[in-house]
């Protein structure tokens, strides 16, 4: 028996020194530009993304392009595992060339050193101008002669709603968050809800917070600074306290059957939310066909232009690629060309994040679902009008569980979100400061 | 073969099973009714508990999306199941084949590897005697309590050494170990072949290849088919060593490749259609081993029971 304890305990304590060696972080604050020449001969370049139908695509530029050939590798969204993933392979020196990365994750791949900076790579950096100025803050972090990634798509908000509801009872459509409340007030007197609030998913939350002009994160290029508190924040958390605590939105956690079903049967008459939603309410209410339209977001003063933004990602090429000449290159015609966005549009419903890629034919067509409303021109004005201010931490996978918790327990009842947030921001200090990156406490 | 006796001084000190020791225990003759009820509804509950999900599977794929989320979950609407199978099966070039023909031969040539190298580890330590046998023995122990998912990523970090990641062996030769086999192999092995026939076996002059394949093997069969079962189920089960170790689609056991695709249903909500008919056919395979093999199973849990 005293063998087999022996054994036992040589084999845990094995796993645990290998388990251990994949948690570590670095920060260092260069932000000069990493070498980028060009390779001599023929190229092989390897692409990590869960876009489905990626491969036709990369197909297009492998014909075009024969000394460049891209191989897709693909695997679960990024949250779902491919993140880790990719930090398992820098550990162990086989990262892809190209990744694909959500921009709420780029921080965490920049503290841990995983980016290779592309700004001396031909092109990179007068490619500023092709893009919606905000999903470059995105990806330069604000360092002038920086770029970590190429944008790739985005998720400008706006609000979706049952045209046919507010018009058969007579109720005007919200363009201010206090016609909004009024408006929740009225609908409720139906019998129905006028939105859904994201109980679970915080990137709903954290795009009314862009709206109305709050940062969660700063970095002076030292320290980050945490502020899930600030007063905009606060009034948002507020905003939508008031809503959850007079029952005038419904709180079925998104995605799910009763969420579906909520759209579906007209009990849910609007969703805040971002161009990609287009899908997913014609998927999950196709009852409705016909009867949904789409206008800018509320307003918190009447008269602003300012849109949030949910979701959306970058092309990025990893340290330790041997060609980040050629992948920026990759990555630019990835992002930027017609000819890619628009496949890209039809395999996959990615809205682009280059502003050529908004003047797509197919982004520019009236959507049968949405009463033939060319729905897209609206998130085109959205996008333009997103704030290039709002960054991200890095370590937002661990600030969305915190939040998320508490934003749950509040939608039951139990604290509030303003609580949530509190619970949120002094997690997040302690998860930055536990990986030794420089914060302010 | 006279001199096969059932009664065998087995060398060393093996773990000696239960129920070969076991004596007929006079069966209650007349159990209560009350008794026999009170089985009979936790059983009954039992079986509700495990089925309802596969029902509602079994319903659920059966639906086209609009009903999916309109109609009562438990019971069916328009029968469209072969219709979406079709769907599921057109959607990017049969990729769901490929996955499944993965997980056939990642879980069945694994399985079957496995049990070979599992039967015969278990046999040599309970058979022959050499120093260290116990402490090898022990450490296969030890192996069976260390979760598969925690070796993980250090296999990633080897295989990455080797530059095996990414390919058919970095899933395959991690499935082919089985302490657990080792440790089911050594237990039956030294209850079920007696050292006589090995003997007699020798004495005729068989090698002791010949002698494990011809003889003993035959001997262990019912413990080989639960360590194939089980083996099989754990490979076909197994997600995160391929989450970890494959990038490849064309690669990929059906366990990730539903998984990839259920982590896309928010942006691509058609996905979410295929992931339930995928699941669905998924655990077919599952079904239909356990039906052809449960009958060598049964056999194995009673046989030695009533020597």
């Amino acid at each position: 028996m005293k063998k087999r304890a022996v054994a036992v305990a040589l084999l845990t304590a094995a796993t645990v020194a290998l388990t251990g060696c994949a948690t570590s972080g670095s920060t260092d604050g260069t932000t000069a530009a990493d070498a980028c020449a060009p390779s001599t001969g023929k190229v092989d370049l390897t692409f990590t993304t869960w876009i489905p139908g990626m491969e036709e695509t990369v197909a297009i530029w492998n014909k075009a392009n024969p000394d460049i050939q891209v191989k897709v590798q693909t695997g679960p969204n990024g949250n779902g595992g491919t993140y880790q993933n990719f930090f398992n392979q820098l550990k162990a020196g086989n990262a892809p060339d190209l990744g694909q990365i959500e921009y709420d994750a780029l921080p965490n791949f920049r503290v841990q050193d995983g980016l290779t900076n592309l700004a001396a790579c031909d092109g990179v950096l007068d490619a500023k101008s092709d893009f919606v100025d905000w999903t470059w803050g995105q990806v330069n972090f604000g360092e002038d002669k920086s770029v970590y990634a190429i944008p790739q798509d985005a998720g400008p908000m706006a609000m979706f709603y049952r045209a046919d509801l507010f018009k058969a009872n007579n109720i005007a459509i919200p363009t201010t968050w206090d016609e909004f409340a009024t408006a929740a007030e009225q609908v409720r007197a139906t019998g129905g809800y006028i939105t859904n609030f994201s109980q679970s998913d915080i990137n709903q939350f954290a795009g009314f917070v862009w709206q109305a002009g709050g940062t969660w994160f700063k970095n002076d290029g030292d320290k980050w600074t945490v502020d899930l508190t600030d007063p905009t924040t606060t009034k948002v958390a507020a905003y939508w306290q008031d809503l959850i605590d007079r029952d005038l939105v419904s709180t079925n956690p998104p995605w799910t059957d009763e969420w579906n079903n909520a759209y579906n049967t007209g009990s849910d008459w609007t969703w805040n939310s971002a161009a990609w939603g287009a899908n997913s309410i014609a998927s999950g209410a196709p009852d409705t066909a016909g009867q949904w339209a789409v206008a800018q977001s509320p307003q918190w003063n009447a008269g602003d232009k300012a849109s949030g933004n949910w979701g959306g990602s970058s092309t990025a090429v990893f340290k330790g690629s041997k060609h980040p000449y050629e992948a920026a290159k990759f990555a630019l015609w990835l992002n930027t060309s017609d000819e890619s966005l628009t496949m890209l549009n039809k395999t996959a419903n990615l809205y682009p994040a280059a502003k050529s890629g908004l003047e797509l034919p197919a982004l520019k067509a009236g959507v049968p679902f949405y009463g033939d409303q060319a729905i897209y021109d609206e998130f085109a004005i959205a996008s333009a009008q997103v704030s290039p201010d709002f960054i991200w931490g890095p370590t937002m996978t661990q600030t969305y569980n915190d939040v998320s918790d508490g934003f749950k327990a509040a939608v039951s009842g139990k604290g509030t979100l303003e609580e949530a947030l509190k619970v949120g921001q002094t997690n997040t200090i302690a998860a930055m400061s536990a990986q030794s990156i420089p914060v302010n406490k | 073969m006279s001199t096969m006796k059932t009664d065998s001084a087995r060398p060393g000190r093996g773990i000696r099973p239960a129920q070969s020791k076991t004596p007929k225990a006079p069966l209650a003759q007349r159990e209560s009714p009350l008794a026999r009820g009170g089985a009979l509804i936790v059983m009954g509950v039992f079986t509700l508990y495990f089925l309802v999900p596969i029902w509602w599977l079994l319903v659920a794929a059966s639906k086209n999306r609009s009903q999916f989320n309109s109609t009562n979950p438990l019971w069916f609407a328009d029968f469209s199941l072969f219709e979406n199978i079709g769907n599921l099966v057109a959607y990017r070039d049969g990729v769901y084949l490929k996955w499944m023909l993965n997980s056939a031969l990642y879980a069945g040539g694994g399985a079957l590897i496995g049990t070979i190298i599992a039967g015969m580890c278990g046999y040599a330590l309970a058979k022959y005697n050499f120093p260290g046998r116990e402490l090898i023995f022990n450490v296969v122990l030890g192996g069976v309590l260390v979760p598969a998912t925690a070796l993980a990523l250090p296999l990633f970090l080897i295989f990455s050494q080797i530059s095996l990641t990414n390919t058919f062996w970095s899933v395959f030769l991690p499935s082919l170990v089985s302490p657990f086999g080792v440790y089911l192999a050594r237990i039956y092995a030294s209850a079920s072949v007696p050292d006589e026939l090995i003997e007699a076996a020798r004495l005729d002059g068989a090698g002791e290849v010949r002698t494990f394949f011809t003889v003993s093997v035959r001997m262990m069969v019912p413990a080989l088919v639960t360590v194939f079962l089980f083996q099989f189920v754990a490979i076909w089960n197994n997600f995160f060593l391929p989450l970890i170790m494959l990038r490849d689609e064309t690669l990929f056991p059906v366990t990730l490749g539903l998984y990839a695709w259920n982590s896309q249903v928010n942006q691509i909500p058609v996905l979410r259609d295929y992931v339930l008919i995928g699941a669905l056919l998924s655990i077919i395979p599952l079904i239909i081993i356990f039906l052809l093999l449960q009958r060598f199973w049964r056999n194995g849990l009673s046989a030695g029971s009533v020597k």
